[in-house]
């Protein structure tokens, strides 16, 4: 079945001595679905986050990402996903294109493709025009859109989104979620933290995390539905009454 | 009414970013006052002026009786500030980040324990006070920062977006210890991006490119929006880009969660919106009037408020 999907865990778990922070998840996330992955501060999400990503090595379960086994595969698996979070900084010293250029170094691009996926990646994020100019002087909006470019230049299969869009006003979020729209419609899978819910309404599927554990997962129709409340605002709230360590 | 804080025709522009462009406002005494903006609107900029970080290059800003200017000793140890960025020692402990802020503040031995632990209670934190500051989830660090800044138990607090990446049942957790205060007689001046926290203040100011463009309680400034207001509903989530015109007549159109927005001219029914909106969103199925919220009037100020919004420059 991992051809269908672009995520795939089994009892995935990992333990910090006496304590449980991912406790057991099955993850089930298809080809250029956008998932949101949701839960309170603590409830495990970057913990899980990082072992997708091949950046922390799981207690037990087993698992793919990208058709590559997340035991023993993490260097592939890093080759084949795309990782942006808003705490990730790109350098400031250093202009657009070469902000870009470094990147396309680091996933090691093929040296006669990198001008062309180059600017792609810069069209795509609607940001051709400053390839030219220094990063640290762009505004904060055109900075986002250069590292969701940076995340993206080398196809990833998955883009994981860590909390992308932190201290945003309402309107740059809609602009963001639109690039992330469009990203999931050439195919790529998203894998996205939020803590606004308004924006985990945009995902096909939501899953919420209490104590390391998957309290409930659906469309957000479905949870909606399910918990007979009218925003996922209320289902978080209903959820996370669930939570027992703090 | 007293004012705790009072800015007449602040301007301070540093390359551009984050500049104030001749700000004026007061804050009551005793007032839970929000600001509210888009990014780099100024608001960070603000927050350091009235903290004494940073000299106003033109204007006047006064915390109670001083100037920031020349009068920022008083000022110092009238305030409790919170800076965006974490303020804590990570591999200090939840207590000793707190007796640290106590020493540096010169709270005297005598009161320091009773202090200290009031805060403990207060924040729910007494459970983690002998847990490492690094190993505390984002809400209860932000959480401790706040008691960091109350320590010297200051009668004007100045939290620069306190609960940016803190989950929602922690977030409420931190706006009920901020209406505690309010009730204590604390003047606090909050900014944040959710809309949601805005409307729990007393008065809103709306920021938008370094110049005020609203101020008002949450509900009056919801009454500034020209037009009314309309949620459209699907059986299926709803979406228009965020840079699509609107079909005339309507002024405004966009996401709001799984459903969409409208703003359009007093008058015109229903039934008229939603044909007019199924133009560009064929799912549309419902509609129904909204009452606006101040998620709209920030939108439509980010859109309308007088140049570009920075992100298409």
């Amino acid at each position: 079945m991992s051809l269908t999907f672009s995520i795939q865990t089994k009892g995935l778990t990992k333990s910090f001595g006496p304590f449980t922070a991912v406790d057991a998840i099955d993850v089930e996330v298809g080809k250029g679905e956008i998932y949101g992955f949701l839960g309170a501060n603590g409830a495990g999400k970057t913990t899980a986050m990082r072992m997708l990503c091949g950046l922390l090595q799981p207690s037990s379960g087993t698992g793919t990402v990208a058709g590559f086994d997340i035991l023993r595969e993490t260097s592939k698996i890093r080759t084949r996903i795309g990782y942006m979070s808003q705490k990730f900084a790109l350098y400031p010293d250093l202009t657009v294109k070469e902000n870009l250029s470094l990147v396309a170094d680091l996933y090691a691009i093929p040296r006669a493709l990198v001008k062309e996926r180059i600017a792609e990646a810069a069209e795509r994020s609607g940001i051709q025009d400053l390839l030219p100019r220094r990063t640290g002087e762009l505004p904060w909006g055109w900075q986002q859109r250069l590292s969701m470019a940076c995340a993206t230049a080398h196809h990833p299969e998955i883009l994981f989104l860590d909390e992308p869009t932190g201290s945003v006003d309402p309107l740059s979020r809609r602009v963001f979620w639109d690039l992330i729209r469009a990203e999931a419609e050439r195919g790529t899978t998203i894998f996205v933290t939020t803590h606004y819910m308004d924006e985990a309404e945009y995902c096909h599927r939501a899953c919420f995390l209490v104590d390391g554990k998957i309290a409930d997962i659906g469309t957000p129709h479905e949870l909606k539905t399910r918990h007979q409340v009218s925003t996922l605002q209320e289902v978080f709230l209903t959820v996370a009454q669930l939570a027992r360590r703090s | 009414m007293q004012k705790a804080i009072s800015i007449e025709g602040i301007a301070h522009d540093h390359a551009g970013e984050n500049a104030l462009r001749g700000v004026s406002f007061s804050v009551p005494s005793g007032s839970l006052f929000g600001i509210i903006g888009a990014d780099g609107a100024g608001k960070s900029t603000l927050f350091r002026i009235l903290a004494t970080l940073l000299k106003p290059q033109k204007g006047r800003a006064q915390v109670l009786q001083w100037n920031v200017e020349n009068e920022y000793h008083p000022i110092r140890a009238t305030i409790g500030y919170m800076p965006q960025r974490f303020s804590l020692y990570q591999d200090l402990t939840v207590w000793e980040n707190l007796n640290f802020a106590a020493d540096i503040m010169d709270i005297h031995k005598r009161e320091k324990f009773q202090i200290l632990n009031e805060l403990l209670a207060f924040s729910r934190l007494s459970p983690a006070k002998d847990r490492r500051t690094g190993r505390l989830s984002g809400g209860m660090k932000q959480k401790l920062a706040l008691c960091c800044a109350m320590v010297r138990k200051p009668k004007i607090l100045l939290l620069d977006e306190p609960t940016v990446g803190v989950d929602p049942v922690t977030r409420k957790d931190f706006w009920d210890m901020l209406a505690q205060l309010r009730g204590q007689g604390t003047t606090t001046l909050v900014s944040t991006p959710y809309m949601d926290e805005a409307e729990l203040c007393d008065e809103v100011l709306l920021l938008h490119q370094g110049r005020v463009v609203g101020q008002g309680t949450p509900q009056t400034l919801c009454q500034t929006l020209p037009g009314s207001l309309w949620n459209i509903h699907g059986s299926e989530s709803l979406h228009v880009f965020a840079h699509t015109e609107p079909p005339f007549p309507l002024i405004s159109l966009y996401t709001m969660g799984g459903d969409l927005h409208a703003l359009a001219p007093k008058g015109m029914e229903g039934p008229q919106i939603l044909a007019e909106v199924q133009r560009v969103c064929p799912r549309a199925q419902h509609i129904l009037e909204a009452t606006a919220r101040v998620e709209d009037v920030l939108l439509f100020a980010l859109r309308n408020g007088g140049g570009k919004h920075e992100p298409h420059l």
